[in-house]
């Protein structure tokens, strides 16, 4: 298969005693966007760090653009850009020069590297903090910094791991944008996120990951399909009514999910359900009709929330 | 915006084995900046044969050097500040800066992302601390030249060696730091560094000790780096200098290996 | 409450700061002034007293007497530079402790008294320990600690009030290597001024940490002649630092208050 980027077959990292992926399949695509979808600690960074060979498989078989990991590194990373989930811009250097040495260390020229600076730079919508120090920056600059060195090297694989994770979501909806942007051009992302919304916009395929086990695959609608009836209901309650209306509320929609907050109800028509639940003599405080989503997804299959 | 991505190229980047040199087009850049900081620390050397130029040489009169030769007091004292000032500047460069560059911005875990390797930061950032080294040595020597103390050709040897002191240190101060936990560790770097300077021959021949103290004296891998550029800026060669060259140079090799090997496991988990 | 007492609450919070820091102090509190009281004082000593023989103290005694005062304004120099910059730019606590009752004068107060508990601390360690290397004997050397206390006290409030004008951190380390350093050389510490080039005499007379060592030296070797110290009365060395540390507090309140309530 030419198409196929990345392939792992029971990919496997431990530390010690502490297993962070267990045994996981996944092919990624020329020209997709790929998403690893979890908590915090599914194994989604570790797997990522795999894929761009600084750190070694514990067990199972993985090639990226048909190539080991294990001798073949550096060939690897002639190819990849990586935005790693914690900025590690250099500090004692300028915008410019942070894009300029990492130029240099995929063995660019210099006559190779000052043009794709600039068309960088506006990429980034940086090309005005050129010439600034790096510490200044707002946190969404940083990141777009970052994302414009993954991209010094024209690479053939960008990896982004949390790219949106800390910023206010002003600067969120311009990073996506502009991820956005790589992707019509038809560049091949893999994408990790705890955030089903970013997963939803960006990905075309997309894994959910939980305790270092893939636990379902697809794109963002299927498995939304798949695993959530069309719609929920968020329903909230005065503390002292709340058992009573729970046990009321039984076998009233498809599936129920009771949280620390409020209720939830799925079901493929809200205002029937609202329906039954007023002829129950159910009444909640709150009542939020909405669309799934994958977090929706991400409860039915693990019971927890991507996010606590 | 009309911005799109941006336009892909071809033929970018290149395979090549080695790039360590990478690491000191990194340094270099961001040192531009910082020039001041750098050149301030010539100055300490300095201010410290001036005070024994002037002062303490008085006092103290001639001293037996190398051989048994009587020299000027200055002109004993002079080669060793040379020798502590390349320890001072690799050390400084591998231990303060490696240190917050590794634990702190992480910038390494970023450039190993890219075609570059642990070896090639390891034997970039020693290759780097000794080169600070060398440039506060060698400008350390003019200051000698111009002061009349080392009047020998062979003097132009000292900054070879002073080369050696500055990889050396600057080797093992890199696997130190791969050790280091927290800033307070860095008390330990002063602790290894300021007994040293003070007590490997720099301010007289270790025969003023009893014989014990000299054994543990000599062990010392600064004693090692002042007999060495000693014997060349006074113009005195022995054959004993080739044990000192030979001990630096071992302690080097020692030292980047283990750099090598502990920044490998550090960076690649 | 009372200027006292809130300064008073200062000095504590230094305390209990410094049961976690203390630590990072002994090498350059204890540990390098006896390294170089071992080196230079009983290791150079005996080639300086085998040489020109122009000392009438043993070497290792002047050098004592040198160190002690230094060590003085290496404290007081520390105390008045990075932690200050701390306390305004990285730690923040002048900042935390100005929403409270505590003004900045009170911090300079309460640090004062703090740093003056401290130095006595760490001078009479260094007396004792130079009692024990034989370079003094212990009643004028205990007397002498009070004049090394009040040299480093003369650095530390000076130097606070040239701190709390500085941008950044990296004027600190300019400022010990440029004043600091040249002071610990040239100041009569590890030589006599006299041996000074005639020109240069007058500038180290007026360096502070001249006075700090004169006076130390007169106080802790009793009856010494002219080739080890000047003539200048004792007076005058108690009047230059005391006015030091007038001046010193004098400003560094005004600059702390300027700093932290612009």
């Amino acid at each position: 298969m030419t198409d196929t980027l990345v392939e792992a077959r029971g990919l496997t990292k431990r530390f010690d005693d502490l297993t962070a992926v267990d045994g996981i399949d996944f092919d990624i695509h020329q020209g997709e966007a790929f998403g690893f979808l979890g908590p915090n600690g599914a194994g989604k960074t570790s797997t990522m760090k795999m894929i761009t060979t600084v750190s070694p498989i514990t067990e199972g078989k993985l090639t990226v653009f048909g190539l080991d990991p294990t001798t073949q590194g550096r060939s690897i990373r002639q190819r990849i850009g990586v935005v790693p989930q914690e900025d590690n811009l250099d500090l004692e250097l300028t915008v410019s020069e942070n894009l300029y040495i990492y130029g240099r260390y995929h063995d660019m020229s210099r006559a190779e590297i000052n043009p794709r600076i600039t068309e960088l730079l506006e990429f980034a919508q940086l090309s005005d903090r050129r010439d600034s120090t790096v510490e200044p920056l707002s946190g969404g600059m940083k990141r777009r910094l970052t994302i414009a060195r993954a991209l010094i090297n024209d690479p053939d694989l960008i990896i982004l791991d949390e790219p949106t994770t800390g910023l206010d979501p002003q600067a969120r909806h311009l990073l996506w944008d502009r991820l956005y942007r790589l992707k019509r051009d038809g560049a091949t992302l893999i994408i990790t996120t705890h955030y089903m919304d970013e997963a939803e916009q960006l990905c075309d395929r997309l894994v959910v990951m939980d305790q270092g086990k893939i636990v379902a695959e697809g794109s963002p609608r299927e498995l939304i399909e798949q695993y959530a009836p069309r719609e929920v209901l968020e329903l909230r309650f005065d503390d002292e009514q709340r058992d009573d209306a729970v046990i009321k509320m039984d076998g009233v929609a498809a599936r129920s999910e009771v949280l620390a907050d409020r209720v939830l109800l799925y079901t493929d028509d809200a205002d029937d359900t609202q329906r039954a639940l007023h002829d129950r003599g159910v009444h909640p405080e709150q009542v939020l009709v909405r669309r799934s989503t994958l977090e929706d997804v991400f409860l039915r299959l693990t019971g927890r929330r991507l996010i606590d | 915006m009309s911005v799109s991505a941006p336009s892909r190229i071809s033929g970018i980047g290149r395979l090549t084995p080695f790039r360590a040199q990478r690491i000191w087009e990194h340094n270099y850049i961001a040192y531009r900046r910082l020039w001041k900081v750098v050149f301030s620390g010539f100055f300490e050397p300095v201010f410290y044969l001036f005070s024994v130029g002037v002062g303490i040489g008085a006092l103290v009169g001639d001293v037996s050097g190398p051989g048994g030769v009587p020299v000027s007091y200055a002109a004993f004292v002079a080669p060793a500040l040379m020798a502590a000032s390349a320890m001072n500047g690799a050390v400084i460069e591998t231990t303060f800066n490696i240190f917050f560059k590794l634990r702190f911005q992480n910038v390494y875990e970023g450039i190993l992302t890219t075609p570059m390797q642990p070896a090639d930061i390891a034997i970039g950032e020693i290759g780097w601390a000794l080169l600070r080294g060398v440039l506060y040595s060698s400008t350390f020597i003019i200051v000698m030249v111009v002061m009349g103390l080392t009047t020998s050709w062979l003097a132009i040897l000292a900054i070879p060696g002073s080369v050696l002191v500055g990889f050396a240190f600057g080797a093992v101060g890199l696997a130190a730091t791969t050790y280091m936990r927290s800033w307070q560790d860095f008390d330990l770097v002063t602790l290894a560094t300021m007994p040293m300077f003070l007590f490997s021959g720099t301010f007289y021949p270790l025969d003023v000790y009893p014989p014990a103290i000299q054994l543990v004296a000599k062990i010392s891998p600064l004693y090692h780096g002042t007999e060495l550029l000693r014997g060349f800026t006074l113009g005195v060669l022995d054959w004993t200098m080739l044990v000192h060259a030979l001990f630096l140079l071992v302690m080097g090799l020692i030292g980047a290996a283990i750099a090598n090997r502990r920044l490998d496991a550090m960076l690649r988990k | 409450m009372t200027v006292l007492s809130r300064s008073l609450r200062v000095a504590e919070s230094e305390a209990i700061a410094y049961r976690r820091t203390w630590r990072g102090t002994v090498i350059s509190s204890f540990i390098n002034p006896i390294l170089f009281l071992a080196a230079m004082g009983a290791g150079l000593g005996s080639l300086v007293d085998s040489g020109s023989g122009e000392l009438a103290v043993p070497y290792l005694a002047f050098v004592a007497t040198g160190l002690m005062a230094a060590s003085g304004m290496q404290n007081g120099a520390t105390d008045g530079s990075f932690p200050v910059m701390a306390g305004i730019l990285w730690r923040k606590n002048f900042i935390g402790a100005i929403s409270t009752p505590i003004s900045p004068s009170d911090i300079i107060y309460g640090r004062f008294l703090w740093a003056m508990l401290r130095l006595t601390f760490v001078l009479v360690v260094f007396a004792v320990i130079a009692v024990l290397f034989g370079a003094m004997e212990i009643g004028p050397a205990l007397l002498a600690v009070p004049p090394a206390v009040l040299t480093g006290l003369g650095f530390l409030t000076v130097i606070t009030s040239w701190t709390v004008t500085q941008k950044d951190g990296l004027s600190l380390s300019t400022l010990f290597r440029f004043a600091i350093v040249p002071l610990f050389l040239f100041s009569g510490t590890f030589f006599p001024i006299s041996q000074l080039p005639g020109f240069l005499q007058p500038v180290a007379y007026v360096t502070p940490l001249f006075h700090g060592v004169e006076l130390v030296r007169k106080i802790a070797l009793p009856g010494v002649d002219a080739s080890v110290v000047t003539s200048i009365p004792m007076w005058i060395h108690f009047a230059y630092l005391l006015t030091m540390v007038a001046v010193g507090l004098y400003l560094s309140t005004r600059l702390l208050d300027k700093r932290l309530r612009p």
